[in-house]
C-alpha cells in the first residue's frame, strides 16, 4: 500500500463566472521514503495540492488517501493528531510566531503532541542543532534572516519526527547559498532519516535534488518522471 | 494538553499585547472596584448603626408615640403626643410591668446653651433621674440629676465633656450658671469623655430634668420617648407585652391594630437597619453590576479583534496539530484570565479606596466608623468576573476554533 494515493483529484474555487479550477484530474502515488518534487509555474495549483495532501484542505472531488484512508474517514481530532505527529510543514512564507523565540517556535508542535513537557526542551534543541541554528536559540524569530527563518521552520517541522515533510518553496525567498544549505538539510532528512519529502518548487535546479518530479500546469499533471542525474546539495557546497 | 500548558499559551498571548490587555480589563476593574466599595461602605454604615443600637443595651426597650407607620409616606407617627405623664406612672408601676428596673421619659429640642460670651447650639435632653445611670454614665465632677430635681422642676444641668470644654475651656464648670433660652441653669455635674453610647453622644450631652424642660423650655406636656430597662435579657419580650397591655389600658384601646404607640427592642431595631441597609446595598450593587456587563462586552469586542488579527497564528497552530478544542480553550482562557485579572485588580483597588473612604469617614462622620473588607463580595467579584469571561469569551473563542486552517494561513 502506498503511503499517499491521489486519484482523479479536483479542486475548484468560486462559482459560475468566477470559478477557478485549481486542480483537475490529478492522480499519482507516493511510497514511504520517496523524495518527490512538484514543479509548476506560479498559480498552477502546487500549494493547493500540498494543502490537500496535508489534510489542511478538502478536495472538491476525487480521492486523497493517507495511509489508506481519506479525510472523511478520519475524525477532526485524528486529523489534528496526524498533522501533529506524522506530517511536517515548511510553508512558503515561514509562518513563525512573532515576538517568540526560536526555541519556543520550534516547540510549538510539541505543545499539541501529548509528549511530556520535560522532554520538549531536549527535542527542540536537537532539531535546532540539526539545522545549525543553536547559536540563535533564544533570538526573537522576527529578527532572523530569511535563511535562518526557513531553517527554524524546518526544525519545527522535524521536531515531532514526522513521516512526511511538505516543503512549499523552501528556497523561494532565499539567495542561492542559503537556499543550498536548506536543500542539504532537506536532502539529509530523506537520505539519513528516511523521511518522505514532498518538495514544491518552480525551479528545475532545486527540483532535481529529488528522485522524481511531478510537473503540473494549469492544475493538470504535465509530466511525472524520475530524475536521472540527481544533484547532491552537500557536494555543491564543497 | 494540560491546563498548565494551556495557561502558558494563553498568558503568553496576553503578555504579547500587554497594553491592550490592560485597557481591555479596565471596564471589569472599575465594575468590581465599584461593587467592592459599595459593599464595604454599606457594611461600614450598617456596622456603625448596629454598634450604636447595641450601645443602648440589650435590656432596653423604647416606647415611642404614634401608630406603626404603614408605608413610607405615613408621617403621622412622627408628630403625635400620645405618651404622657400618666403613661410613665403606669409603666413605673411594678404590678403592671414587673420586670422593669428603671424608666425615663425623653424630651428633646435643639437649643442654644451659653456661658459668658460662648454659645453653642445643641440637643437639650429632658430626662428623669434614671436616664444617665441606665446608660452607665457617671459624673467626673459633681453629681447627676436627682429625684428631687425632677419633682421640684429645678433648673440644673449636667454637661458632657466636649460641650463643657467649649463653654468653659479648662476652668471648672460645676457651680457655674449657663443660659438656655434665657433661663439660668446651675451646672451640677460634668461627665468625662465617653463618646457614643447608643444614639447618644455623651460628650455633647446637655441633660436637664424633663419636668423643667417640658414646662420652661419646650412648652409641651408629652414625651418623645419612654425608655424602659428590664432586669434581664430573657424578660425583654415579656416586658414588651406588659408595656403594651399597660398602655392599651391607660389609653382605652381594645383593638391592638389601633395602638397609638410603638414598642421597640434592640433586636427589632437591628433587624430593621440590616434589612434597610441590605436592600440599599443590593440596589447599588445592581447598578455597579451594569458596568461589569459593559466591561464584558468590551472584552468580547477586543477578543473578536484579536481573533481576526491572529488568524495566521490560529491557522498555523491547527496545521501543527492543534485541535478545535485546543484553540477554543486557548482563547476562552485568555478571556477568563483577562476578566479574573480585572476582578482581582478591581478588588484591590476597591478595597484600597474603601479603606481610604473609611479613614475619611471615621474622621468626619463618626469615630465609630470602621473599615470592614467584604470577603463575600471579593469572592463573588472573582466568580462573577470569571463567569463574564466565559460568557463573553465564548463567542470569539468559537470563531477562532471554527477557522479553516488554509484560510487562516493565507490571511495576510
Ligand atoms: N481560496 C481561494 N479562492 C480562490 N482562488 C484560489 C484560492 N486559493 C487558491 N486559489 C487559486 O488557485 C490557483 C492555484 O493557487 P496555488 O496557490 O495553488 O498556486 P501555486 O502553484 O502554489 O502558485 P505559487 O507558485 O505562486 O505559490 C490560483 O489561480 C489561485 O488564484
Ligand atoms: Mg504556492
Amino acid at each position: 500500500m502506498a503511503l499517499i494515493e491521489v486519484e482523479r483529484l479536483e479542486k475548484h474555487y468560486g462559482e459560475g463566472e468566477e470559478r477557478t479550477d485549481a486542480l483537475c484530474d490529478i492522480s499519482f502515488k507516493i511510497d514511504e521514503g520517496d523524495f518527490i518534487a512538484i514543479m509548476g509555474p506560479s498559480g498552477s495549483g502546487k500549494s493547493t495540492l500540498l494543502h490537500i495532501m496535508g489534510f489542511l484542505d478538502r478536495p472538491s472531488s476525487g480521492i486523497f488517501r493517507f495511509e489508506g484512508k481519506t479525510i472523511d474517514e478520519y475524525s477532526d481530532d485524528e486529523l489534528a493528531a496526524i498533522r501533529n505527529k506524522k506530517l511536517g510543514f515548511i510553508f512558503q512564507s515561514f509562518h513563525l510566531l512573532p515576538r517568540t523565540t526560536v526555541l519556543e517556535n520550534v516547540k510549538l508542535p510539541l505543545v499539541y503532541s501529548g509528549i511530556k513537557e520535560s522532554l520538549w526542551d531536549e527535542k527542540a534543541r536537537a532539531a535546532i542543532e540539526a539545522v545549525g541554528l543553536s547559536h540563535r536559540i533564544s533570538h526573537d524569530a522576527v529578527h532572523l534572516s530569511g535563511g535562518e527563518k526557513q531553517r527554524v521552520a524546518i526544525a519545527r517541522s522535524l521536531v515531532n519526527d514526522p513521516k512526511v515533510v511538505f516543503a512549499d518553496e523552501p528556497t523561494g525567498n532565499l539567495d542561492s547559498k542559503s537556499g543550498q544549505a536548506v536543500m542539504e538539510i532537506i536532502q539529509d532528512l530523506n537520505d539519513k532519516k528516511g523521511i518522505t519529502v514532498i518538495l514544491i518548487t518552480h525551479e528545475t535546479y532545486t527540483a532535481e535534488h529529488a528522485e522524481r518530479i511531478i510537473r503540473i500546469k494549469d492544475g493538470m499533471i504535465d509530466n511525472d518522471s524520475k530524475v536521472s542525474n540527481r544533484h547532491k546539495a552537500s557536494e555543491f557546497l564543497k | 494538553m494540560s491546563i498548565k500548558q494551556l495557561f502558558k499559551i494563553s498568558s503568553a498571548g496576553l503578555i504579547v499585547n500587554r497594553s491592550r490587555s490592560l485597557l481591555t480589563i479596565l471596564g471589569i476593574v472599575i465594575g468590581v472596584a465599584a461593587i467592592i466599595m459599595v459593599m464595604a461602605l454599606g457594611k461600614g454604615a450598617e456596622n456603625l448603626i448596629l454598634k450604636q443600637i447595641q450601645g443602648i443595651g440589650s435590656k432596653t426597650i423604647a416606647v415611642e408615640p404614634g401608630a406603626e407607620s404603614r408605608n413610607m409616606a405615613d408621617f403621622s407617627s412622627l408628630f403625635t403626643d400620645s405618651l404622657r405623664e400618666r403613661d410613665l406612672e403606669a409603666i413605673r408601676n411594678k404590678t403592671n410591668v414587673p420586670h422593669m428596673v428603671s424608666v425615663t421619659p425623653v424630651v428633646m429640642q435643639s437649643l442654644a446653651v451659653s456661658y459668658d460670651t460662648e454659645s453653642k447650639r445643641t440637643n437639650v435632653l429632658g430626662v428623669s433621674e434614671d436616664m444617665l445611670p441606665m446608660f452607665d454614665i457617671t459624673p467626673e465632677k459633681g453629681i447627676l440629676i436627682a429625684d428631687e430635681d425632677v419633682k421640684g422642676m429645678s433648673s440644673v444641668v449636667v454637661l458632657g465633656a466636649e460641650i463643657k470644654e467649649k463653654l468653659f475651656g479648662f476652668s471648672d464648670a460645676v457651680g457655674e450658671k449657663v443660659k438656655i433660652k434665657d433661663r439660668s441653669f446651675r451646672v451640677i455635674g460634668v461627665i468625662g469623655k465617653k463618646g457614643q453610647v447608643g444614639m447618644l453622644n455623651v460628650d455633647e450631652l446637655v441633660a436637664i430634668p424633663y419636668t423643667t424642660a417640658q414646662k420652661y423650655l419646650m412648652g409641651m406636656n408629652y414625651f418623645q420617648e419612654i425608655i424602659v430597662q428590664t432586669d434581664s435579657e430573657e424578660n425583654v419580650l415579656g416586658t414588651v407585652e406588659d408595656i403594651k397591655a399597660t398602655l392599651r389600658e391607660s389609653h382605652d384601646i381594645d383593638d391592638p391594630s389601633k395602638d397609638d404607640f410603638q414598642v421597640h427592642t434592640q433586636a427589632d431595631a437591628m433587624e430593621m437597619v440590616s434589612s434597610v441597609m441590605g436592600a440599599l446595598t443590593a440596589l447599588l450593587v445592581a447598578v455597579a453590576a451594569i458596568s461589569l456587563v459593559v466591561g464584558g462586552i468590551g472584552i468580547m469586542n477586543i477578543m473578536i479583534v484579536s481573533v481576526t488579527e491572529r488568524t495566521r497564528e490560529i491557522g498555523l497552530r491547527k496545521a501543527l496539530g492543534a485541535t478545535n478544542s485546543n484553540i477554543l480553550s486557548q482563547f476562552l482562557l485568555e478571556a477568563v484570565i483577562l476578566t479574573i485579572a480585572g476582578g482581582v485588580i478591581g478588588i484591590i483597588i476597591g478595597a484600597l479606596l474603601s479603606l481610604l473612604a473609611s479613614a475619611v469617614l471615621s474622621q468626619t462622620v463618626s469615630s465609630g466608623w470602621s473599615f470592614s473588607f467584604p470577603v463575600s463580595a471579593a469572592v463573588v467579584g472573582v466568580v462573577v468576573s470569571s463567569v463574564i469571561g466565559v460568557i463573553f469569551g465564548l463567542y470569539p473563542a468559537r470563531q477562532a476554533a471554527a477557522k479553516n486552517p488554509i484560510e487562516a494561513l493565507r490571511y495576510e
